[in-house]
């Protein structure tokens, strides 16, 4: 008996997005009186982050400090459109829309602060701290609070825009099934170290290692929580998730989720994980997804490591210790 | 069996409201009282996100009937920010990145205050045994484990100051 240790890896390349029918999302955006940019969205933060990236496109683009932006994600039956927070497309599509929408708020917002300082607004520049100045004279300036009340109730002005990012449907060629299914792709590696008891047929994962090629990670510290979040989901499939457990009697099993096993605190890896930044050219600052493929490299990674192991390949999810010691019993008899 | 009146100290306030027969702790604080922090996941004892503390102690609201508390003193997530201020474990959480969907948050929280209540300097060890009678599906649990750790090191240097204030 002994436990023996094993390493493996295995790459994912994930689409960014769909296009049945075509994909669009749209985003609305508005100056309050005292300067804060309210972004209308359909699009539903779950945890992800949506509207932390939404604030980041909207601020980056106006030129506005990130606290005078506010994500109003509102309802479906009064926003504007989404189709919803799926298929890693959140960031990719509403940041798209969120930063056309943004680039024509700021074109008005120049043209209001033209007018109230009496320039030309090819010659005004936004600072990041609120002041919209202009270029070569900074003394000459105003403050986004101010701007917006006077665009309120001097000039009648509504700084605001509309955007849209729209994923045009395609059709596959029917003679070849060529298509463009996707915007973008983004890949990732992760390599596992585990250690499994040959005795018990227990395998625990020591370590994992995950690259991720992302286009650009808008925010470095969500990206490395959805990554490392989403391995240890992927741990949790590999290693443990079903709802139908092997017991002699099917009565025997769990039947709730009290029953339902999942890795605890006490069962995570060390995680080591790096971020390779391409930028995309249709991407929000070049951003693609990373969602749903974060969950995905980690399990045939475990897959390799166990054969590496131990000799066993396992080609069935989870990899229980009863499915270890029968691939063990198979190979040794 | 009559629905009767049930008095509770609920964050240091005596609050009192009617409960129906077998009401459970975590029914009378998020419909009787309006306290929504607690949450109800599996109804059954096992992912923990219904957390408050009776007497100081973590208990699993949901599996409570609140007559067998009356008169005791419950704690609960809105109770832990004084004032509007965050503290040290809400604050670290934040700083840490210890939540994604916010679900389990309030159980991981009030788990957290027990165990600095009674340990003011854990181990990673000590962390991971208090919260493991909780379920979270996103973070992967690290960042909430070096949390609580971070909430203990702020907390503990803060003591010694406010000791020297007194």
């Amino acid at each position: 008996m002994a436990r023996l240790r094993g390493r493996g890896y295995a790459s994912v390349n994930y689409p960014t997005g769909m296009n049945l029918g075509g994909d669009p999302s749209q985003a609305l955006i508005h100056a309050t009186t005292t300067g804060t940019f309210v972004i209308s969205l359909s699009s539903v933060d779950l945890g992800q982050g949506i509207k932390t990236i939404a604030a980041q496109c909207a601020a980056e683009t106006l030129g506005l400090p990130i606290g005078n932006v506010l994500v109003d994600t509102a309802d479906t039956d009064t926003g504007p459109h989404c189709m919803g927070t799926f298929a890693s497309r959140g960031t990719h599509r509403v940041g798209n829309a969120v930063i056309m929408a943004a680039a024509e708020a700021r074109a008005v917002m120049l043209e209001v602060a033209a007018e109230e300082l009496e320039v030309d607004a090819g010659d005004l520049e936004t600072d990041g701290t609120g002041f919209i100045r202009l270029k070569g004279a900074q003394e000459k300036g105003i403050h986004i609070t101010d701007l917006a009340l006077a665009a309120h109730f001097k000039h009648g002005r509504t700084i605001s825009g509309r955007g849209i990012y729209l994923k045009e449907p395609s059709a596959p060629v029917p003679e070849t099934g060529e298509m463009d299914p996707d915007s973008c792709q983004a890949h990732a590696c992760t390599a596992a170290v585990v250690e499994v008891d040959d005795e018990t047929g227990v395998v625990e994962v020591l370590e994992l290692y995950n690259a991720y090629e992302v286009g650009r990670a808008l925010n470095p510290a969500m990206a490395t929580q959805q990554v490392e979040g989403g391995a240890w989901m992927g741990v949790s499939h590999a290693l443990f998730e079903t709802t139908e457990p092997y017991y002699p009697r099917r009565d025997h099993g769990p039947r709730d989720f009290a029953g339902y096993l999942m890795p605890g605190p006490a069962d995570i890896p060390l995680q080591h994980s790096l971020f390779l930044e391409r930028p995309a050219a249709n991407g929000p600052y070049g951003a693609k997804g990373i969602g749903e493929m974060t969950a995905n490299a980690p399990i045939p990674a475990i897959a390799n490591a166990i054969f590496d192991a131990c000799g066993v390949r396992l080609d069935t999810m989870p990899f229980t210790p009863e499915r270890v010691l029968r691939g063990l019993d198979a190979l040794h008899g | 069996m009559p629905s009767q009146i049930v008095s509770l100290v609920v964050n240091g306030e005596q609050r009192e409201f009617i409960a129906a027969p077998g009401a459970t702790l975590l029914a009378s604080l998020r419909e009787s009282l309006g306290l929504t922090a607690a949450k109800r996941g599996c109804a059954q004892g096992a992912c923990g996100t219904c957390t408050v503390l009776v007497d100081g102690r973590p208990e699993v609201s949901c599996l409570v009937a609140v007559e067998t508390v009356a008169g005791r003193s419950i704690r609960t997530l809105e109770g832990v920010a004084a004032g509007g201020e965050l503290d040290e474990v809400q604050s670290a959480f934040v700083d840490c990145f210890a939540t994604q969907c916010g679900f389990c948050t309030a159980g991981m929280i009030m788990v957290a205050e027990a165990l600095l209540d009674r340990n003011p300097d854990p181990s990673d060890e000590d962390v991971v045994e208090a919260i493991s009678g909780n379920v979270c599906r996103c973070t992967g649990y690290r960042p909430i484990v070096i949390a609580i750790l971070e909430a203990a090191r702020r907390r503990r240097e803060q003591a010694p100051q406010e000791v020297a204030s007194r």
